[in-house]
């Protein structure tokens, strides 16, 4: 009967599903219960920073400057028609801190450090490293996942930040530089028209939801990988996928609060 | 063997679903002995060393250590006897973005609030133990395989402890390393006055170091003595398995089918 083996399977699947839900909801709650030892030895968190955060600045900053870039030449070319080139400023810094910036750069880091994390932690399953340190009486969820979580959830923001910085840099270069805007306006309607409160705190606490949902995907997917090459590349392949889904879902969640009746 | 038990295994069953992997064992490890338990892939010997380390429940039956019921510990008691437990994973499971010197420094510094010049004479003189003295700065990845399992060796004494467990600790080791690596084990045990399981089916450099074996086949004990005891073993599984002969209770032949008939072969 194959449609009573197809309804079987989709059941199965969401039994799964569920199942897996549960997991990485209570691999969630102990990441937060074994926290004590990331704040107690900071330099745990810190060198994580540096293998998450600071090594995906290059395609943090790159990519900001270039779609900076692309929003001053398709923003100049929209507000040319009705005769408000002066607002390129508004128009990309907004574009950028209230939503290009926390999900671009939450997507790049899902593809750099998200699938970094899954790999090595699952290759430390692999080879038996997560094991030993459990056979030495080291909880690896104190010792292994908490400082990364708290390394990604710290280096978001901070990337959204520098990626939001650079894409303005990037439209004024195009706007200013290149094709002629008035700089004064550029920047005096961009400060007006930004507000710290309603743009920028919005922007950041965005980044830092993704930044849980991110680190948090990345982490159970290498913690929960099946200890073989297939399983390792499987869980890297589900971490840039859910992440991203994720950033996507949270975004229009998130924008829909904060956002609505502007 | 008749001193104190450090270890004791009694009536240990154990099932993965429903299928069963350890009926009935009965184990007994003296303070001090070094005690192999052999077998074939499979059947049951490393699941045995994670009943002892209490990474698994019993079905049945209860692994006593230094006379606690390992599956009855909490948390914190769990933790507090594994820190009194060293293993050696079959390659070592070395932390490898970790240096030599860190990989040997990190339960000290995790279990002990030891002032770092300390640590760094205690790492030094494991490191002088296993005959690595030198390769402090060296990152797993620079190590030969033989050299590898004596740093996760040293790492595994670094807290000295009671009770030492092998698992397949011969494992793709050329001939040197292989005695290197059995002779140190050897060693470290009577000087640490540790008690140390191996886990192994390198019938004959084990034969050379322990003081008794366990012989397991398909999740039950069909064998035991001393070395000299297994090697005049008339049992026909144990003498396959310590001769390395190709055929015998252990069948040179998956049991596949019907052969002949797969060909179209007419009997």
């Amino acid at each position: 009967m194959p449609v009573a083996r197809s309804l079987r399977n989709i059941g199965h699947r969401v039994v799964n599903a569920v199942w897996r839900a549960g997991f990485a909801a209570r691999f969630f709650a102990m990441t937060l219960l074994y926290s004590g030892t990331s704040f107690r030895r900071f330099h745990l968190v810190v060198r994580e920073m540096f293998s998450s955060g600071v090594m995906s600045l290059i395609i943090i900053l790159v990519s900001g400057m270039f779609v900076g870039m692309v929003l001053g030449l398709q923003g100049y070319e929209t507000l040319k028609r009705y005769g408000s080139e002066s607002a390129l400023g508004t128009l990309v810094a907004l574009s950028l801190v209230r939503e290009l910036g926390p999900v671009l750069a939450a997507l790049l880091f899902a593809s750099r450090a998200g699938s970094a994390m899954t790999a090595e932690i699952g290759l430390m399953k692999a080879t038996e490293q997560i094991s030993a340190m459990e056979m030495m009486a080291v909880n690896p969820i104190a010792r292994v996942v908490a400082p990364r979580f708290w390394a990604g959830v710290i280096s978001m923001p901070l990337l959204s930040a520098m990626f939001s910085a650079m894409g303005v840099f990037g439209g004024y270069v195009v706007g200013v530089v290149l094709i002629g805007v008035d700089e004064g306006s550029f920047w005096s309607q961009m400060q007006s028209a930004v507000d710290f409160q309603h743009d920028v705190l919005n922007g950041v606490i965005k980044s830092f939801v993704f930044g849980v949902a991110v680190t948090v995907i990345a982490l159970f997917e290498g913690y929960d990988a099946p200890p073989t090459a297939e399983g390792v590349s499987g869980a890297t392949t589900r971490t840039v996928v859910q992440s991203s889904l994720a950033i996507l879902i949270l975004d229009f969640i998130l924008t829909a609060f904060m956002f609505r009746g502007d | 063997m008749s001193s104190q038990a450090l270890v004791e295994i009694s009536d240990v069953n154990f099932a993965y679903d429903s299928r069963p992997i350890l009926k009935g064992i009965n184990m007994t490890f003296p303070k001090g002995k070094l005690i192999a338990i052999m077998g074939l892939s499979g059947c049951g010997k490393t699941t045995i060393l994670r009943h002892i380390g209490g990474v698994l429940r019993p079905t049945r039956g209860y692994v006593k250590v230094d006379g606690q019921v390992m599956h009855e510990l909490d948390h914190d008691n769990l933790y507090r006897m594994r820190r009194k437990m060293g293993m050696l994973f079959q390659f070592g499971a070395l932390f490898t973005d970790m240096t030599v010197y860190d990989n040997v420094a990190f339960q000290m510094r995790e279990h002990t609030q030891l002032p770092e010049e300390i640590i760094h004479d205690m790492v030094m003189m494991k490191l002088h133990a296993v005959g690595l003295y030198g390769t402090q700065n060296l990152m797993p990845a620079e190590l030969s395989g033989g050299m590898a399992r004596r740093v996760a060796l040293a790492r595994t004494i670094a807290l000295d402890p009671m009770l030492i467990m092998y698992d397949e600790p011969f494992a793709g080791l050329d001939p040197i390393s292989l005695t290197v690596v059995g002779q140190l084990i050897r060693r470290l045990n009577d000087a640490l006055g540790a008690t140390s399981i191996v886990v192994t089916h390198d019938v004959q450099e084990s034969l050379k170091i322990v003081d008794y074996i366990y012989f397991v086949s398909d999740g039950a004990i069909i064998a035991e003595g001393t070395a000299d005891d297994i090697r005049a073993s008339g049992e026909a599984f144990v003498h396959q398995f310590v001769h390395g002969e190709m055929d015998g209770p252990i069948p040179f032949h998956y049991p596949g089918g019907n052969y002949k008939q797969d060909l179209g072969v007419r009997a």
